[in-house]
């Protein structure tokens, strides 16, 4: 069961995250990476992480990407044009990701037996348990990222705002 | 029973493929979204280990990433709005310098 449902959303986060990339359009991989996220949502959920899976959805598929598709209608995004300006990008890029996930990969199967693994509420991590680490230990670094914040709206205010 | 393994495989293979549409895409809204790609990648890395570790700390910390990155998308798209108010163009081979 578990592993059916990792293979179906993993599988769907993998595709949506191919489509991203091989779409020309801004806004075909803005919906494609909503894909991505929805479907991690669902990978934290088997995972035990339930408040997380209920922020993910709210905060990245609901509230950036909903940015991210204001922008691209806002300016009118077109299709990606083609430049020749980057070649080194072409050469290095795709073989250094490969040779990266060819490293990662290679490392993760050799310490599978090591790194065990994971049943459905083999821990489960409520909101309780969160909330009184982040409350209690950590409360000085949840207010300074409130500041943060507060800063990234006056920024976003100030650099989008018209000039005079 | 899934080995935490097949989780981290999955997030190596979204962080590859941040970073090769990162480098490969020419449209900047695009390029920003595959850092949240590879944003997201390593957070499913955080709530695996977490899993495995019995620890609250990989959860908090992606509650963190979640909050940084809210609003590094919200200065970043702001400064692609400027940008494209200054050049009228997206494409990232055209604003390769700072001035004008």
């Amino acid at each position: 069961m578990h592993l059916v449902l990792f293979f179906i959303f993993g599988g769907l986060c993998v595709a949506g995250a191919l489509n991203l990339l091989l779409q020309h359009h801004p806004i075909n991989s803005a919906l494609s990476l909503i894909v991505v996220m929805t479907s991690l949502a669902v990978l934290y959920l088997l995972l035990g992480a339930e408040f997380l899976a209920a922020a993910q959805v709210i905060v990245y598929s609901g509230a950036i990407m909903v940015l991210f598709t204001f922008v691209i209608m806002l300016l009118n995004a077109g299709e990606e044009q083609r430049t020749h300006g980057s070649k080194a990008a072409y050469v290095v890029g795709f073989p250094g990701a490969a040779a990266l996930l060819g490293i990662l990969v290679y490392i993760f199967l050799k310490q599978r037996d090591h790194l065990g693994s994971a049943r459905i509420g083999g821990y489960l991590v409520t909101t309780h348990d969160l909330s009184s680490v982040l409350f209690r230990d950590l409360l000085l670094p949840f207010e300074v990222t409130s500041v943060l914040i507060l800063v990234a709206i006056l920024g976003a205010v100030a650099l989008a705002r018209k000039e005079h | 029973m899934v080995p935490i393994a097949y989780y981290l495989v999955l997030s190596a293979i979204l962080f590859s493929i941040g970073v090769a549409a990162f480098l490969i895409k020419r449209n900047i809204i695009t390029v920003f979204m595959s850092i949240e790609l590879m944003l997201n990648a390593v957070n499913l890395t955080f709530v695996a280990f977490a899993h495995h570790w019995h620890q609250v700390s990989g959860q908090i910390f992606v509650f963190f990433v979640m909050v940084v990155a809210a609003a590094e998308a919200a200065v970043g798209l702001a400064i692609i709005i400027a940008l494209f108010r200054t050049r009228a163009t997206l494409n990232v081979d055209q604003v390769d310098l700072m001035k004008l």
